[in-house]
């Protein structure tokens, strides 16, 4: 990776309510251009990492206690949201967080926020042409929409905000298969058209690494490898415990009466 | 019938004059889920500032009246910047008692400046607006509430409906993480919402002073009338609010002149309890929209 570092991040820690520590040094960099995607398990610290980057961690009562945050050669870690999100880095929250009782339309021009007064309507229209599902229901609550069309809903109300650096938080939580491949070829699209640089935590790491450049495994608030996608998918603890693979590359079968489970080499 | 219809339309202008008011707490707490209990008093507040405009300052009508309503919205910015930000963040009930002491202190201030003597402003309204219907007449001062009382709804209506100010406004009452994640200046949607309201609740402080003369404690005692007329209508929602304002202001109006003067007071809150028993959230409250 000898591109320009759009994103990085130096040995930080992060602190909920001054005592439990969930990020216990973490570094890594972003470079422009790139969709880097952060593995691990449920609690290892993904979501914080995000939250720290986009300031909104500061809502939650958690701190960067250690180490920096550097954007486009800027710190940031001291930043409050408003400035963060100023500077180009949207983050669309887990769990699809839309409004539920604006429109579709409505939703959208929320992402609008923050460059208040500009012209909005071309945005719009590329938006829809990503998500053609939006344009027929503009009209309609966001409440009542399925989660397919909601995912797609919160990633455009993101783009509306022409980011620099999106942040996405499991973008494929709860959809069906077909659903997840639809909305990663989008995130590819977006990648490839918009130039937008993206952060990509999942626990779907097949479908993560298929389309990310460069990948971080994460666990228990540490990063316990990184390299660039092929290199991970051929990787055989990858393979075996996020993949689901054997380490031979194969489906893992158990007519095999020895398969023991291997223990993971960096713990 | 001539006695209904007199009733009627002194009903519908109490009502959209508690329609106003319920506005501007609405607003608050759909914003931030704060009630406001100093509602009463920045109305009062906005009436006196008119007065003392009128009367000492002589200025002309609308001058004063324009200047009173940008006094009332500067007031609401500058208790949201100096009392309430400070709380963001800390427990509701803190933020809520904090309302509970700006009632009791803009009362001392308001009582030490302008003291409990009723005041009348000077006749200004002209009497073309009276309103001559055959064998009643509409008093000037109802119609000009009524007026403008739709003139603000539909302004707000709009406002929130289609300007981008409006639906950040929107945003953060509907999900303020995800309002934040996407640069939603929360706190400045707070002041907003603060300023609005009270910009509102001081406009209906003069046109209750029209009617009924400017007194602190009268004044701030209408400011709690905000509470049925919000609870019944539901307290998020601003259509909800107006229309149970004008059941309100009809129910009050009628049982004053049908039953007792001396029951107007009670009957509302009666069929206030009475419409809780069936519907919980209030006639609008927000239903938890759910997909099955």
């Amino acid at each position: 990776m000898k591109d320009d570092i759009l994103l990085q991040i130096n040995n930080i820690s992060v602190v909920y309510s001054d005592v439990i520590q969930v990020l216990k040094g973490v570094s890594l960099a972003v470079s422009e251009g790139r969709i880097v995607s952060l593995l691990g398990s449920n609690g290892a610290g993904k979501t914080t990492t995000l939250k720290a980057i986009s300031g909104l961690l500061k809502t939650e009562n958690g701190q960067v206690t250690d180490g920096s945050i550097e954007f486009g050669g800027r710190s940031i870690h001291n930043l409050s949201t408003e400035m963060i999100t100023r500077m180009g880095i949207i983050q669309v929250l887990e769990g699809r967080q839309p409004f539920k009782y604006l429109t579709i339309e409505e939703n959208l021009r929320v992402g609008t926020a923050t460059r208040w007064g500009k012209p909005y309507k071309r945005d719009m229209e590329m938006i829809y042409e990503y998500f053609p599902v939006l344009a027929s229901r503009k009209k309609s609550l966001a409440g009542y929409c399925s989660g397919g069309e909601l995912q797609m809903l919160v990633m455009g109300r993101a783009l509306m905000a022409h980011p620099r650096l999106l942040l996405l938080d499991e973008p494929s939580l709860g959809l069906a298969p077909l659903v997840v491949r639809e909305i990663f070829q989008i995130i590819r699209r977006i990648n490839l058209e918009q130039h937008t640089t993206i952060v990509l935590v999942e626990q779907n790491a097949n479908m993560a690494l298929q389309i990310a450049h460069y990948g971080y495994v994460m666990e228990n608030g540490k990063i316990v490898m990184e390299g660039k996608s092929e290199d991970l998918k051929e990787n055989p603890d990858i393979k075996e415990f996020y993949l689901g693979l054997a380490a031979s590359g194969d489906q893992k079968s158990f007519k095999n009466v020895k398969s023991y489970k291997r223990r993971k080499r960096w713990l | 019938m001539e006695f209904f219809l007199q009733l009627l339309i002194n009903g519908i202008s109490l009502g959209f004059l508690y329609g106003l008011a319920a506005m501007g707490f609405v607003m608050i707490f759909k914003a931030s889920r704060v009630l406001n209990f100093a509602h009463g008093e920045i109305l009062a507040l906005g009436a006196y500032i008119f007065l003392t405009l009128v009367t000492w300052a002589q200025l002309p009508i609308l001058v004063a009246f324009i200047l009173s309503l940008m006094g009332s919205f500067i007031l609401g910015f500058v208790i949201e910047r100096l009392f309430l930000r400070p709380l963001i963040g800390e427990p509701l009930i803190y933020v809520i008692m904090l309302t509970v002491g700006l009632a009791a202190m803009f009362k001392g201030i308001m009582l030490l400046i302008w003291g409990g003597n009723l005041y009348v402003y000077p006749d200004f309204l002209p009497a073309w607006l009276a309103l001559d219907l055959g064998p009643l007449t509409v008093q000037p001062v109802y119609v000009a509430s009524i007026i403008i009382g739709l003139i603000f709804l539909s302004i707000f209506g709009l406002f929130f409906k289609f300007s981008s100010q409006g639906i950040y406004m929107r945003s953060v009452a509907d999900n303020q993480p995800a309002a934040m994640s996407l640069g939603v200046h929360v706190r400045r949607v707070f002041a907003l919402s603060w300023a609005i309201a009270a910009l509102v609740a001081g406009m209906r402080g003069i046109v209750l002073g029209i009617i009924s003369g400017i007194n602190v404690h009268d004044l701030s005692a209408i400011g709690l009338k905000v509470f049925p007329v919000v609870i019944l209508g539901g307290l998020d929602s601003i259509g909800g609010a107006i229309i149970a304002a004008l059941i309100i202001g009809l129910l009050e109006t009628f049982t004053g002149g049908y039953i007792s003067p001396s029951l107007r007071d009670v009957v509302p809150y009666a069929c206030l309890i009475f419409i809780l028993l069936v519907k919980p959230y209030g006639l609008f409250g927000l239903v938890e929209i759910e997909r099955v």
